[in-house]
């Protein structure tokens, strides 16, 4: 059963590589709230601060929050990426996050050989890695572009083989940064469907996002926060 | 889709500020990381392709240089130094080259972290990959110059003994020492942006200080003191074997203590800093 429990996040980017001093003149004198300095006297920006929250298996979760309110923080400290400062974290299940499909990839490899490598990152055996390109290569619709660099790929045709190679995983946790639009329409449909699968398929889902649509379609669960914090956890039931 | 679904490595997180286990997940990134060498090497070999592409002879630009190198330097110091060639030039050529693989490591190392920041921060990986990556990608440069110093030998009919072996030995030290380097200095790099144009200064004149260019020899009783630079420990576990019939044991044990001190204080700074490491890059 896959659970995600969180107990007094808090997460905090130190800012390092600018002039701190002159920076906490001006930005600690502005009685801020998020930017501050902590014990060892360093400009930290409070990411997150004391989130405390859990998802249990069935739930569908819709991050929902200004620009920089932390929904993109907390999606990668889900996925193992920071670590929290403060707080306690437990994520158990197999996670697949689509926060940057197009992670890893590289440009002056070909669209087959990307494939290869994301098999590497994902630590699959020859058997998986065979069926992974066939079923990336397929999904991803780009024939016999799979054989030239992606350097050359248009825009959506890089794209679509991110997304067919970020959503070929079913993963019971599935993170995701902003509902994906890809490609062309036909291509749209076909990614609508899969992406249904998978969101379907998976556990939990939690997704970052601005769309009320897509929480209104997805999602039972809405955390909304600001400045690092949660300021309202509710169901969909309310949202018009 | 369905068999695809394998178990994978990150199916359980499990962090606790208060408690942050961190000898315990630094040993386990080390272990994960060695794992996936073959990640590694993949990437590796891309890197190599990568900064090649196009070029018609790729890292084989590198064993040309190493050998217009070679004869520039071993003509011009070997007549400076009133060597004879036929001793001067086998000396130059291992020394040259191991000092190639080794210096050119450590700039490379500088960036371990930095240059994998999109990964790093879109993609739950252990950190020992991008120092084992940085060590594959450079011991496959210094590999298409390795081939310089049997032909040198052939030429100056410089034939090693069965000692030749330890060599072996050398090479495996190197290696540890660059696993750990990549770390450190990557880590440290990624700290402090000021360290990489020192670490280019230090590289520069330890070319100078090491018997690279002259040999140990014409420091005469000096020579004792030679075992405080850890670059010359660490080259004349290549160069003794090769050459000199073995290598002093002073400069052997200098060279593991040297080892054993680097590796130390790598996992001391990577057990402490680890969780930081995604907020430096």
């Amino acid at each position: 059963m896959a659970r995600i429990c969180a107990e007094g996040l808090r997460i905090e980017f130190p800012l390092y590589h600018f002039g701190a001093r002159s920076m906490k003149k001006r930005l600690l004198g502005a009685a801020s709230r998020r930017v501050r300095a902590d014990a060892h006297n360093r400009v930290v920006v409070s990411a997150l601060s004391d989130l405390s929250f859990t998802i249990e298996s069935g739930e569908r979760v819709a991050l929902v929050g200004h620009n920089g309110a932390g929904k993109s923080t907390l999606l990668r400290t889900l996925a193992g990426i920071y670590e929290p400062v403060g707080g306690r974290l437990t994520v158990e299940g197999e996670i697949g996050s689509l926060i940057d499909p197009s992670a890893g990839m590289d440009i002056l490899s070909t669209g087959r050989e990307n494939i290869r490598l994301r098999a590497l990152y994902r630590g699959l055996n020859a058997e998986q890695t065979a069926a992974l390109e066939a079923e990336a290569g397929e999904f991803s619709g780009l024939g016999e572009f799979l054989d030239v660099p992606i350097h050359g790929y248009s825009a959506g045709m890089s794209i679509r083989l991110a997304f067919a190679l970020a959503t070929a995983v079913q993963p019971q946790i599935l993170l995701m940064d902003e509902w994906f639009s890809a490609g062309d329409a036909d291509f749209m449909a076909k990614a609508e469907a899969r992406l249904e699968e998978l969101v379907t398929a998976s556990e939990i889902l939690v997704i970052a996002t601005h769309d009320m649509n897509v929480v209104k379609r997805w999602c039972n669960r809405v955390i909304r926060l600001e400045a690092g914090r949660i300021v309202g956890d509710e169901g969909t039931e309310g949202l018009v | 889709m369905s068999s695809l679904s394998t178990p994978r490595p990150n199916h359980y997180i499990s962090v606790d500020a208060a408690n942050p286990r961190h000898v315990e997940r630094a040993l386990a990134d080390l272990r994960d990381g060695l794992s996936q060498w073959r990640l590694a090497l993949a990437l590796a070999r891309l890197d190599l392709r990568n900064r090649y592409r196009g070029s018609v002879l790729g890292p084989f630009w590198m064993s040309l240089s190493s050998l217009v190198m070679l004869i520039g330097l071993g003509l011009l110091y070997g007549a400076l130094f009133k060597f004879k060639l036929s001793d001067y030039l086998p000396h130059l050529a291992v020394s040259l080259i191991i000092w190639q693989w080794i210096s050119g490591f450590i700039i490379d190392s500088c960036t371990t972290l930095t240059s994998a920041e999109g990964v790093i921060r879109q993609m739950r990986l252990p950190y020992t990959l991008h120092a084992l990556r940085v060590a594959f990608r450079n011991a496959l440069v210094a590999a298409h110059s390795l081939l310089l110093i049997p032909i040198v030998f052939l030429i100056f009919r410089q034939v090693p003994g069965p000692e030749a072996v330890l060599a072996l030995f050398g090479v495996v030290l190197i290696a540890i020492n660059m696993v750990a380097g990549g770390l450190l200095l990557g880590m440290v790099c990624a700290r402090f942006r000021d360290i990489p144009p020192i670490v280019a200064n230090v590289v520069q004149l330890a070319f100078f200080v090491s018997p690279i260019l002259w040999k140990p020899e014409l420091l005469g009783d000096g020579m004792v003191w030679m075992a405080l630079n850890p670059f010359y420990a660490l080259l004349e576990t290549v160069r003794g074997p090769l050459l000199e019939g073995g290598g002093t044991w002073l400069a052997w044990l200098a060279a593991i203590f040297y080892t054993a001190v680097h590796v130390v204080l790598t996992g001391v700074l990577f057990t402490r800093f680890r969780s930081r490491i995604a907020f430096w890059v």
